[in-house]
């Protein structure tokens, strides 16, 4: 009996995170691709006008929105070779399990990223907070859920496009607004001691944007492939 | 020794298109007309002056592009999905592309306002930020099609991205509620009777329509080229 949606998936994300666990070529490269763009933004602006821990903010999610993409593309990039892709299409399991299980992929991949990054702004950008990282950490599922599902979905696009890599922050950076932006300005009214209050809109804001997209994206990948 | 079969000479399509086409030449007389009653023939506002007179270009422009294009892409783009007919693909094509010509007015015509009124060229208000990468998606929607050869494939991804663009035009929006805006709000087009003269709501209907026609003549034509071009694909393709 060919597996359900959410088990077919479940093998799809262990398949891909098991790729990417035995290599770690990604991996190590966005880490490194994110400390790297940490640092820089830190040079980029001059300390004595604006405080790192206002900085702070904007450079974790920007940073957050280049690695992510960096990550995506290589979500359906490895399926090129030696006619994956095909292979996986013909398997006996709903084509929506192949997109939510790359995007479960991505999402470990891309949290897991995070889980280094933002120690690296509070250590880099001295930014206190104590307790508060811990709703920023639920900000930062909420941002990851929507940016892959949008990203999963542009990276099964861009890949059969003659300007493939180039293409996916084209694609993807406007639908990464939103998400930016609301993540961002939670994180800033968090950090700066304004309770969860004014945050709360900027949340909804996400977690609505996480709803439709999973569901809108998770619809209409099988329309992206070839019938 | 027999030479190889020539291939059936191909036929030059029958030209349709007349030297004039009516529809996008009302729309730009009309399009002049309406300029030269908003420039002349309509009094400057009290307070702005002169600069006033960019709303009956920048608000139709926007109001075109921004419901009537972007709207247009995203239906064509989902009943294209179900009913996989290539002139729906063509037509979200032209509205896009017509879509971002006018998007490019109001970005342009915007500045101008912006700099005698606001002291800046540039605010990153959300009205502005949310125009500028509505822009983007449009010119993000002609790359992609024009990195892709295969027809189907072309219609397919660029109907995927025409309806996940119509999704993220609400979020897009719904920031103008979170963020301070210092985009003026609607005059004409709201729940409540518009706060107009009457003189300059005149114009500025007039000019709404005019945009309207030129949106209609301009994707009509881009429709036609559409075509053209896709029946070039099939000349080619049998060479």
């Amino acid at each position: 009996m060919p597996p359900d949606l959410l088990s077919a998936a479940l093998i799809i994300a262990r398949k891909d995170l098991a790729i990417e666990f035995r290599t770690r070529s990604a991996f190590f490269s966005v880490v490194v691709f994110s400390l790297l763009a940490i640092a820089i933004f830190y040079f980029a602006f001059d300390p004595t006008a604006v405080s790192s821990a206002d900085l702070a903010p904007g450079v974790l999610w920007v940073t957050f929105a280049f690695g992510g993409l960096l990550g995506l593309h290589r979500s359906f990039g490895v399926e090129q070779a030696e006619g994956a892709m095909d292979a996986l299409l013909s398997s006996p399991i709903p084509r929506e399990s192949i997109f939510l299980g790359k995007a479960a992929a991505n999402l470990v991949f891309v949290l897991a990223v995070q889980a280094i990054a933002i120690p690296g702004v509070v250590l880099f950008y001295n930014v206190g907070g104590g307790m508060v990282w811990l709703t920023i950490a639920g900000v930062t599922i909420l941002a990851a859920i929507g940016m892959v599902a949008v990203g999963t979905l542009f990276s099964s696009v861009v890949v059969n496009t003659r300007l493939a890599e180039l293409l996916l922050p084209l694609l993807a950076l406007p639908f990464f607004v939103p998400i930016v932006t609301s993540a961002a300005q939670a994180t800033l009214q968090l950090l700066s001691g304004h309770g969860a209050t004014p945050a709360a809109n900027w949340l909804k804001l996400l977690a609505a944007y996480d709803l439709v997209f999973v569901a809108a994206c998770t619809w209409i990948y099988p329309h992206s492939l070839d019938a | 020794m027999t030479s190889p079969a020539k291939p059936a000479p191909l036929t030059a399509p029958r030209i349709r298109t007349p030297a004039l086409d009516p529809l996008l030449t009302l729309g730009v007389v009309a399009f002049i007309a309406a300029l030269v009653r908003a420039a002349f023939f309509t009094p400057p506002d009290a307070a702005q002056g002169m600069a006033q007179k960019i709303l009956y270009i920048h608000a139709p422009s926007a109001f075109t592009a921004l419901y009537l294009a972007c709207g247009l892409v995203f239906i064509c783009s989902g009943l294209w999905l179900w009913l996989k007919d290539e002139r729906l693909d063509r037509m979200a094509d032209a509205s896009a592309e017509v879509g971002l010509a006018f998007m490019t007015v109001v970005l342009i015509t915007g500045p101008l306002w912006g700099r005698p009124i606001w002291g800046a060229f540039w605010t990153w208000d959300a009205k502005l930020t949310s125009s500028l990468f509505l822009w983007f998606v449009l010119l993000g929607y002609q790359i992609l099609r024009g990195a892709v050869e295969e027809p189907q494939a072309r219609a397919r991804f660029s109907a995927v991205l025409g309806i996940l663009a119509g999704c993220l035009v609400p979020f897009i929006h719904l920031s103008v509620y979170l963020f301070r805006t210092l985009h003026p709000m609607p005059v004409v087009l709201k729940p409540s009777a518009p706060s107009m003269p009457n003189e300059m709501l005149v114009s500025f209907v007039f000019s709404m329509s005019a945009i309207t026609l030129l949106f209609a003549g301009l994707l009509r034509a881009r429709y036609r080229l559409a075509t053209d071009r896709a029946e070039l694909e099939h000349l080619e393709a049998r060479r």
